[in-house]
């Protein structure tokens, strides 16, 4: 540790625990690889979305009332009656978007460049567990203002449980705590809603930690081999990381001032009417690829094993892909098939918002099918068989001062 | 602004229309003009005024306007003795009192806008057994917000040929096009006090401007702060960006 002091105080804190010099370490001295481009801007983005989601949250359920008859208006009351409760809500509602954009361009980026490779699988799947609990987190969330979709969406998802054989239904009456989607749900989905952020915030940690054990991937996928390779995180990465968020926080700003509503759904403006079934019940856009995932599967249980799956598949991979090179730089062929993999996640995407008949139906088949066939065929199986990486060069030095 | 971000961030997440499409074979609605629209859009006053008279003498017959407080009308210009006056016109059910009786008083600038009707049941059976929905949040409760609303206003016109209507009324711009609600609005239906001429087009503006205002009345502190806390974040930005070229400029 190169952390030193002549502040007798700090030193004493020092002696008995050392929190400064980690902060030190970790916030300061700690090695980045000096290629990293602006993609590596999106982790920390991610952990800026979350704080801001915490915030916002605590700050919004000092307002909120979960109860099936008050719910609706308790939301509408901080939109008219709480000074700045509008911001604050609109706030909380379009980082829940940005926090997932932030997360899927990370995850891409962590695809295209192998970051998912020895020795950061345990990184990955640590990223894999915060997504898995960002969704159940959204997902309630999306539940608490009690509108249309919020009610119609935990009907919908709630009862994907049902499909599992002999005991699915007494799990779906013990998940919503009565015979219906009602208060006792509502109740829990805004504890779970509370606690779960908290429970991502310690994944993160454990993430982090992983991450500064392995030291971060870049964009040629070799490692550093010692300091003129690397660059200190201070104050490189901490200026190229405040750059990054002045450019995300412009576009969250267009959004949350000029067009707040837009990644919403107007249903949810209707309170929610159990008698009522709005015409199309479609999720939150970073759902949709999903959406369509579970619907393109004409069976109920198989559908929700391969929305599962898509997500579970993601958790193996650094198993699935047996290439030794990691960054699709050097990869030409992976390199097509990561765009052709980008493209169709984003055309799932968009048949997940649309309703499920006539030729939308056969896309999400083969669409599904090809996400998996990606997985499961593509990277182990077929690309290890016709790939001839090239030849990678022998340092991250080396290639800087070449380009 | 509104138009060229969220067309950026559809084309590249392609989750364009996702939302918008789901009303079905929604017949596409007119481009209307807003004062509220736009990076420094504000409200008309005027309409606000002239929307909520249209509320007020037409459409509160049947819909409520749940979450709007008389004291709130101070968004449209009035002062603190005419919005005592326009509640005072209204009576609402209080108590109980002392002898613990519920009893009936003029409403004054803290109450609420009191519903047509007792209660849902009530309303439905009035009105064909289908209750007129609630107006506070109708202009961002549809796909199009206010814009479907002063469509669906003017949109009423004869069924095509061997289109059954039975009860109904037929809509151009309504979902299925069939329509509980009868033309609402008739030329001069009200009478404007700043000599406006009160044609079908006029109200059904001015009541969908009024609606929005209801439907999201913190919609000029919202563009304000925005303009604001956009300027801050693009100096921001290129200070840090300066900032970036500095220190990695040393970097080889």
């Amino acid at each position: 540790m190169s952390f030193k002091t002549n502040n007798k105080v700090v030193q004493w804190v020092e002696d008995r625990l050392p929190l400064i010099s980690m902060g030190h370490h970790t916030l300061y001295e700690y090695p980045m690889p000096k290629n990293l481009n602006y993609l590596w801007n999106f982790g920390s983005l991610a952990g800026f979305a979350l704080v801001t989601m915490i915030v916002t949250g605590i700050i919004l359920a000092m307002q909120y009332t979960a109860h099936v008859d008050m719910a609706f208006n308790s939301v509408e009351r901080i939109m008219r009656d709480v000074n700045n409760g509008w911001l604050i809500r609109y706030i909380h509602m379009n980082m829940a978007s940005f926090f997932f954009i932030a997360v899927y361009i990370h995850m891409m980026r962590g695809l295209y460049y192998g970051s998912y490779k020895a020795p950061r699988e345990l990184l990955w799947q640590l990223g894999v567990v915060i997504f898995l609990l960002m969704m159940a987190t959204a997902f309630m969330g999306y539940v608490l203002p009690w509108g249309q979709m919020s009610f119609w969406g935990a009907t919908v998802i709630t009862n994907l449980f049902s499909a599992i054989p002999v005991v699915g239904e007494s799990i779906v009456t013990w998940l919503w705590g009565g015979f219906s989607v009602d208060n006792p749900t509502l109740n829990r989905f805004f504890a779970l809603h509370y606690l779960l952020p908290f429970i991502i915030v310690a994944v993160v940690v454990l993430h982090i930690v992983a991450l500064h054990t392995v030291t971060s991937n870049n964009p040629l996928g070799i490692d550093m081999k010692g300091p003129q390779d690397s660059l200190t995180f201070q104050p490189y990465y901490t200026i190229k990381d405040l750059f990054g968020l002045g450019v995300f926080l412009i576009l969250f700003a267009g959004f949350l001032f000029w067009a707040p509503n837009y990644m919403g759904h107007p249903d949810n403006y209707i309170p929610a009417n159990p008698l009522s079934t709005p015409a199309h019940i479609v999720p939150e856009w970073y759902f949709l690829p999903f959406y369509a995932i579970l619907r393109a599967v004409p069976d109920k249980l198989g559908g929700v094993l391969a929305m599962f799956g898509a997500i579970a598949v993601l958790f193996v991979l650094p198993w699935l892909d047996r290439s030794k090179i990691r960054s699709c730089k050097f990869r030409p062929v992976a390199r097509v098939f990561f765009w052709i993999f980008l493209i169709n996640g984003l055309f799932l995407g968009y048949l997940g918002g649309k309703p499920a008949e006539g030729w939308y139906v056969v896309a999400s088949q083969i669409a599904t099918a090809y996400y998996f066939f990606h997985f499961l065929i593509l990277l182990p199986v077929i690309l290890p068989m016709i790939e001839r990486p090239r030849e990678l060069p022998s340092s991250i030095h080396e290639a800087v001062l070449k380009s | 602004m509104k138009k060229i971000l969220s067309g950026l961030f559809a084309a590249a997440l392609g989750f364009a229309t996702v939302p918008a499409n789901a009303a079905g074979d929604a017949v596409p609605l007119p481009d209307y003009e807003w004062s509220f629209d736009g990076v420094f859009g504000t409200y008309d006053k005027a309409s606000l005024q002239r929307g909520f008279q249209v509320y007020k003498e037409v459409c509160s017959g049947c819909h409520s306007l749940d979450l709007i407080a008389f004291r709130n009308l101070t968004d449209l210009g009035y002062n603190v003795d005419e919005i005592k006056a326009i509640a005072s016109e209204y009576t609402v059910e209080d108590g109980p009192n002392d002898e613990g009786e519920m009893f009936e008083r003029n409403a004054i600038a803290s109450d609420y806008f009191p519903s047509p009707f007792p209660n849902e049941k009530a309303a439905a059976a009035s009105n064909g057994g289908k209750a007129p929905p609630d107006l506070s949040l109708m202009a961002k409760a549809r796909v199009g917000g206010p814009s479907f609303v002063r469509a669906l206003l003017t949109g009423y016109e004869d069924a095509p040929e061997g289109f059954e209507t039975g009860d109904l009324s037929y809509n151009k711009y309504f979902p299925g096009h069939l329509i509980a609600m009868a033309p609402p609005l008739s030329e001069d239906a009200v009478e404007y006090g700043d000599g406006t001429a009160a044609t079908v087009d006029q109200m059904a503006a001015d009541v969908s401007h009024f609606l929005m205002w209801a439907a999201e009345p913190k919609l000029e502190a919202r563009k304000n702060t925005g303009v604001k806390v956009m300027i801050f974040l693009i100096i921001f930005t290129l200070v840090m960006y300066a900032a970036k070229r500095k220190v990695f400029a040393k970097v080889h």
